[in-house]
């Protein structure tokens, strides 16, 4: 219960993990770049002592696997030494991500919500409709995501809309299972009691299901807003997109630029880790005005 | 329906069958019994003797299957729909995203009662139940009996003449338990409510009622009814009293005839 102990004893192992994934980058980075690196000595004829042979594969402009502190250095360059609007910038390209991530976050944390109200009061639909949605996120999103941008496009829908709809695609899911789930959480006594004031259904839902719901939404909100980042990105690539993480991992791509592609990643982790995180405050902050008790 | 004009629930072969996938379950069977306006009646038994299952007929939570029986002179479906009764749970039921005086406020929103009335009335529950200034309470922040007290104000916000309790004090502590019973008593004599009580505590059902129903398993049914001698005003030391302990004994003899120290 005591706070600072908390703090540092979530802080200590995080840290530990990340020093240990570090040094296993660093070690990789040798070996994956050494290769590339004995070639290249070779055919110009240099001879290296094993300080200076380790220090060359850290600084190749075109590694195999780039080592942390060039990734590092292409982050903070590409965020923080470039104009906002500038094609190199990652924040430019996050914020064209972002923006379609948050359009397919609304739209599937809604359409997750409409599916699970009909689904909770239609029995119908409980049969019918379960057993699609389940079935739909088998179908690989990458074989989806270039039919669903060719088809639009066919109808002169471009630009946001068509990756959104792939974040929306991703992202209805977990919503709709996690509120089919919280809709219907009220214990037996607590619907019971609603019977006996003789309440309607839609006074029932108001007043019992969806406050006794609203765990669930916040908890499935905060996957589905990763799961939308990564329809986002996926949507980014077939597109021939010109801007955006997923176009700055094709470019990298395109032309070997694996630090781009690594710079590209981590804007992405962080961006996720970012949303994440707000949903998570958000949800602790409405639990909060709902007479939740202080962890 | 040739019920009495005072009575407010009213049994005749009152029978109640659950078909389960082992056969019949016999919940209810030739269940008579007459509540008259301002009893306390206390269903005692042991588990599975229908005392639950009859209250929520009442309550119109269950069907019965065979018989007939009338809430307020009514069937217990027109008595829920115009809001007969009041039901205390086993367990508080209080919804832990409401404080306690939202949690009384909610059958109130549901049946239309102003703000300002609703303001008038929750004052008034919470002091029957001696919590006020607990209002502003989220549950968790209330003790057990507390809680419990204040799903009482909830039943009552609302002025149903009827309260159905189902082992209300089950899970609560002996000396919780003695001290909410002698506030129910005093409860129920301001209020001059008709109230059905299950129990499984001999000495709690002695100690409210003016008449106990003892129960059976297997068909459930009645097989005693006493009308208790006890004077209305019962302090906790009436007890000791041997009339109390008469009174017990013949409860505990209907328990016995009805096989239920079998097992």
């Amino acid at each position: 219960m005591k706070h600072p102990s908390s703090y540092r004893g979530r802080l200590l192992p995080v840290l530990t993990i990340l020093v240990a994934i570090v040094s296993i980058w660093y070690v990789a980075a040798v070996f994956m770049n050494a290769p590339f690196q004995r070639d290249l000595d070779r055919r110009g004829n240099v001879t290296r002592t094993t300080a200076e042979f380790v220090s060359a594969t850290f600084s190749q402009p075109k590694p195999v696997l780039p080592a942390p502190h060039q990734v590092a250095q292409n982050v903070y360059e590409n965020t923080f030494l470039r104009r906002v609007t500038s094609n190199r910038s990652l924040v430019y390209h996050s914020w064209v991500t972002l923006s379609s991530t948050i359009v397919g976050f609304t739209l599937g944390t809604l359409l997750g919500i409409l599916i699970a109200v009909g689904i909770v009061h239609v029995k119908a639909l409980d049969r019918s409709l379960m057993p699609w949605i389940i079935a739909s996120q088998t179908v690989p999103i990458l074989a989806i995501a270039p039919m669903v941008v060719v088809v639009l496009a066919a109808i002169n829908v471009t630009g946001l809309l068509p990756k959104a709809l792939i974040s929306t695609y991703l992202s209805f899911f977990p919503v709709a299972v996690g509120m089919v789930k919280g809709l219907r959480s009220p214990e037996p006594i607590q619907l019971d009691l609603m019977r006996t004031y003789n309440a309607s259904r839609a006074q029932t839902f108001w007043k019992l299901r969806v406050p006794a719901s609203i765990p669930f939404l916040f908890t499935s909100m905060k996957v589905a807003i990763a799961a939308s980042l990564v329809g986002a990105i996926v949507g980014e690539l077939p597109t021939g997109a010109v801007a955006g993480i997923g176009s700055k991992l094709l470019a990298g791509s395109y032309y070997s630029q694996t630090i781009d592609i690594w710079a590209a990643l981590i804007a992405g982790s962080v961006l996720a880790a970012i949303l994440v995180t707000i949903v998570g405050v958000a949800g602790r902050i409405v639990e909060r005005s709902m007479g939740g008790r202080p962890a | 329906m040739t019920a009495s004009s005072s009575s407010v629930v009213s049994a005749r072969k009152l029978g109640l069958t659950f078909e389960t996938n082992d056969g019949p379950v016999h919940a209810l069977s030739d269940v008579d019994l007459e509540v008259r306006k301002g009893d306390f009646v206390s269903f005692i038994g042991p588990s599975g003797c229908g005392k639950t299952t009859f209250l929520r007929v009442i309550a119109d939570l269950e069907k019965a299957t065979a018989g007939e029986i009338s809430v307020n002179g009514m069937t217990p479906e027109e008595a829920r729909k115009s809001r007969s009764y009041g039901y205390v749970f086993q367990a508080p039921a209080l919804y832990p995203w409401r404080t306690i005086e939202k949690n009384i406020a909610l059958p109130l929103e549901i049946m239309g009662h102003s703000a300002e009335e609703r303001r008038r009335r929750i004052e008034r529950t919470l002091d029957l139940v001696n919590l006020t200034g607990f209002g502003k309470k989220y549950p968790w922040q209330l003790s057990g009996g507390m809680q419990q007290r204040a799903s009482i104000a909830r039943a009552l916000a609302f002025d149903a003449d009827l309260l159905l309790m189902d082992e209300p004090f089950g899970a609560l502590d002996e000396i919780v338990r003695d001290h909410l019973n002698a506030q129910l008593l005093k409860l129920w004599a301001r209020t001059e409510k008709t109230i059905c009580f299950v129990t499984h505590s001999i000495p709690e059902a002695v100690y409210l009622s003016t008449k106990i129903v003892v129960m059976s398993p297997r068909p459930g049914r009645v097989t005693d009814v006493i009308e208790s001698t006890l004077p209305a005003e019962r302090p906790l030391e009436i007890r000791e009293t041997p009339e109390f302990l008469e009174i017990a004994h013949r409860v505990r003899e209907g328990l016995r005839a009805g096989h239920s120290y079998e097992e």
